[in-house]
């Protein structure tokens, strides 16, 4: 900040005010380390922001939606303006629902504006999971923060299905006793876990109070807290980068959060919100008075949960019945284990530990700040596109019902597919995947050698035809080179030189298996040799201008610490390419 | 006293007992029983039955046969009354187009004096419930808060909260309510097509089936929230989440990132 001559009444005061405290707290400090740290700039790094902002929305819409609403489930009778509800019986929950939806100015839009920003905040978390998932920004230092960040999208479901359940209507009630059946599905402690929850028998009269308290004060303050660890680590450990040429993992390309980043930033909030508020002010979402107050005897068709919960509902709906076992007088509801405890179970501990997966499995201890493209790592794209697969059929599966009617197709033809294709589709994914992201690794290899196809033949005088290619840039040729090999973890063998057995080998030969897994189908990046014999025999590209001199090698022979594939071509120490960013 | 009672101990007194009891009983259901919707049906004339017999002659007996008394392919019409004719026939369901899961609504192939026409005809085979009046199915003198919980308890299961319709077994459904004339919502529940089940007169009253009408024909239309989203539930909520908050806050995202800093 550069002050001119005569400063302003206004500037003064700024001045004044911001010595004041900075004698007082010494925040010039912190404002001067924050303002200046620098922050790489890609579109994809704002999704986490989205998840952040919509918070902020739900928090604020939220402190709103306190002052009115009351958490009883103490019977009154209806007397308010929504005329089909008139003389029921309801909790005070749902009539304060009703009248902070009917009668308090601007209530409805409120409640709308929450319930949007909880959706959208769901939604953000699983995008910028998948993005931070897919270009490996999990791997060391930020494997805790990946846990944080897990731990987030659990506590989002908390808050979620503890919110959707306050109104007491009809369609949360019945979620509550799907809830309510799941804990009975536990063995031994079942039915008494039940009655703990809710005070006695469902639906009893003390649960809305109590989710209430786990909704607006218990999740909210851990969520506030683990964001505020989660924002902490990535201050701590910096951002990541995508790859490209002159970023490495001992730099940040970017910008200083100041004044760029806090602009576009502090603006993205407010495109945040109002995305928001544009759709809480022109879509419903859950009129609860359609659904009317909760009585545990009636359930509607189209009754499923949220998005974010859709896929314990379908995976409910694709187990067959008979997987009920009764041994004397005691029951094991595998019908209701296996979809609502083991499925949800093994997606997501999949999640939350793949970092460690991964790591164990290629030997990993090195510190990575730089992103990995998703094809270079076709095992890690190819799981995570099954996961995201498994959980989308459970998800369609949990929408059975509107497929049906919306398609005109049989409900049970439906739900047999979807039986079938929860074993085959991720799979196939997997398969597919892998295919593509190897085909797309053998298409950078094959640029890196032979450049572009520039689709002029020419015949030479002896009669050959070829065809010109044009080498890569400096810049298009490290993106596609600069990554590691990864190769299988190789093990010392089971038996020393005297035929001792040696300790740890089961747990290497582990790795080794799972290294396999990883690593056995590759396409390796390109070595300076390979890229110097390719230019050697194809002289003739050449002809295609001298402008494009022949590839500068790291001194094909110099460089000595010769361990990945591609590291040893040149590195273009460029920040100022218009190629910087990575497409 | 010991007199008294060995005195009133005669052997058939039992039998007068039981006799006095039954007459009771069937005395008592004669006075209360919901009187039948035959009550209302305007006396149709004989020039009706002959001209709905034609029609039928011409249109429903290779299904339903020559007499009405049903074939292989359709069921036995003898006693399903006038109200049955007019819904099917007065939503396109009937005659039928093809065979399916169940038979679905089309434009309606007759004119309403013909389905009339046709009604007195299959009326007159055999006593069954007949066409409501205007008053019986009118939606302003129904009591929709009333209407609501019998629906919910009663409806909602196979047709939704609102009546938007909802997915029945092996492809069958149940139908969308909101473009359904009351007349027919109230013939549907009295006859219970396809795979709905009867609503009686003693099961759902005349009254509460008109407030069940007026409480349909609140639905539908706007919805203080904003656009229903066809009124579905958290699915199509989730959809439009995805699609139009995500779509919007990413796209917004992308043009931020590609903002040169």
């Amino acid at each position: 900040m550069t002050t001119t001559s005569s400063p302003s009444p206004v500037e003064k005061i700024a001045a004044g005010t911001a010595d004041y405290l900075d004698q007082r707290t010494g925040i010039g400090t912190a404002v001067k380390v924050f303002a200046r740290k620098i922050f790489p700039d890609h579109w994809s790094f704002l999704l986490g922001e989205i998840a952040l902002y919509s918070f902020i929305s739900i928090l604020i819409s939220g402190v709103f939606l306190t002052l009115f609403f009351v958490p009883s489930m103490n019977e009154v009778v209806y007397d308010g303006p929504w005329e089909s509800l008139q003389g029921a019986h309801m909790s005070e929950a749902f009539a304060s629902t009703l009248r902070l939806s009917f009668e308090v100015r601007g209530g409805l839009l409120m409640r709308q504006i929450h319930h949007w920003s909880a959706l959208i905040f769901m939604a953000a978390i699983v995008t910028h999971m998948m993005r931070v998932f897919f270009t490996g920004a999990f791997r060391k230092p930020r494997e805790v923060n990946w846990v944080v960040g897990f731990t987030l999208l659990i506590l989002g479901l908390a808050a979620g299905f503890s919110g959707y359940s306050l109104p007491d209507d009809v369609l949360s009630g019945n979620g509550l006793r799907i809830t309510d059946g799941v804990v009975r599905a536990i063995p031994i402690i079942g039915s008494y876990t039940s009655y703990f929850l809710f005070g006695g028998e469902f639906p009893g009269e003390v649960l809305i109070p109590r989710l209430f308290t786990v909704h607006i004060l218990l999740v909210p303050a851990l969520i506030l807290a683990l964001i505020g660890l989660h924002l902490f680590f990535v201050v701590l450990h910096k951002h990541t980068q995508y790859p490209g040429s002159g970023r490495t993992n001992k730099n940040v390309v970017g910008y200083p959060l100041f004044p760029i980043y806090v602009a576009k930033a502090g603006g993205y909030f407010f495109i945040v919100f109002g995305v928001i508020a544009l759709m809480a002010a022109t879509m419903t979402i859950n009129p609860v008075w359609n659904y009317g107050p909760y009585d545990p005897s009636p359930v509607s068709a189209g009754a499923q949960p949220d998005w974010y919960m859709l896929f314990l509902e379908g995976s409910l709906r694709l187990m067959p019945g008979f997987a009920e076992v009764v041994i004397g007088q005691y029951t094991i509801p595998l019908n209701v284990i296996i979809p609502a405890m083991v499925v949800p179970g093994i997606l997501f501990t999949g999640l939350a530990l793949y970092p460690f997966i991964e790591a164990f499995a290629t030997d990993d201890h090195k510190e990575h700040h730089v992103l990995d493209r998703p094809r270079n790592r076709p095992f890690r794209t190819a799981f995570g596109v099954s996961l995201l697969t498994a959980f989308f059929i459970l998800v369609l599966a949990g929408s059975n019902d509107l497929i049906a009617t919306h398609f005109h197709l049989s409900i049970n033809d439906i739900t047999w597919t979807f039986r079938a294709l929860i074993f085959l589709g991720p799979w196939f994914a997997f398969w597919i995947t892998k295919r593509i992201c190897l085909g797309l690794q053998r298409k950078d290899r094959e640029l890196v050698l032979h450049g572009h196809e520039t689709g002029r033949i020419v015949r030479f005088a002896n009669g050959e035809y070829i065809e010109v290619h044009k080498p890569l840039n400096q810049h298009e040729r490290w993106l596609r080179v600069q990554h590691d090999n990864l190769r299988p973890v190789e093990i010392e063998p089971a038996e020393d030189s005297r035929g001792v057995r040696r300790k740890g080998y089961r747990l290497d030969r582990m790795r080794q298996r799972l290294s396999q897994t990883f690593y056995e189908d590759r396409i390796e990046p390109v070595t300076p040799a390979e890229l110097v014999a390719a230019h050697s025999h194809g002289a003739h590209d050449s002809i295609s201008g001298a402008d494009h001199g022949p590839a500068e090698l790291a001194g094909a022979g110099s460089s000595t610490a010769a361990v990945g594939g591609g590291q040893h071509l040149i590195d273009p120490q460029d920040e100022t390419a218009p190629d910087g960013r990575n497409h | 006293m010991k007199a008294l009672a060995a005195r009133r101990q005669d052997r058939r007194a039992p039998i007068v007992l039981l006799l006095l009891a039954l007459l009771l009983t069937g005395g008592l259901y004669a006075v209360l029983a919901p009187t039948s919707a035959g009550a209302a049906t305007v006396k149709a004339d004989a020039s009706d039955i002959a001209n709905g017999e034609k029609l039928f002659q011409a249109n429903c007996a290779t299904c339903h046969g020559p007499s009405a008394a049903g074939t292989e392919s359709g069921p036995s019409l003898i006693g399903v009354g006038a109200a049955a004719v007019d819904f099917q026939v007065g939503t396109g369901r009937m005659p039928a187009q093809m065979n399916g899961p169940q038979i679905q609504e089309k434009p309606v192939q007759f004119e309403q004096e013909q389905i009339n026409e046709l009604a007195a005809y299959v009326a007159s085979l055999g006593e069954g419930p007949a066409i409501p009046t205007a008053e019986m199915v009118d939606p302003t003198l129904g009591d929709a808060a009333n209407g609501m919980s019998i629906f919910r308890t009663n409806c909602a299961m196979c047709h939704n909260a609102v009546g938007a319709g909802g997915a029945l077994s092996q492809g069958k459904f149940a139908p969308k309510l909101w473009d359904t004339t009351p007349t027919h919502i109230y013939e549907a529940m009295l006859t219970g097509p396809q795979s709905m089940p009867v609503f009686n007169d003693a099961n759902i009253t005349p009254e509460e089936k008109r407030d069940v009408i007026a409480f349909i024909d609140q639905q539908g239309g706007a919805s203080p929230g904003g656009l229903t989203l066809g009124a579905l539930g958290p699915v199509s909520e989730g959809l439009w989440a995805w699609v139009v908050g995500l779509g919007l806050l990413i796209g917004a995202a992308v043009w931020i990132g590609a903002k040169s800093s």
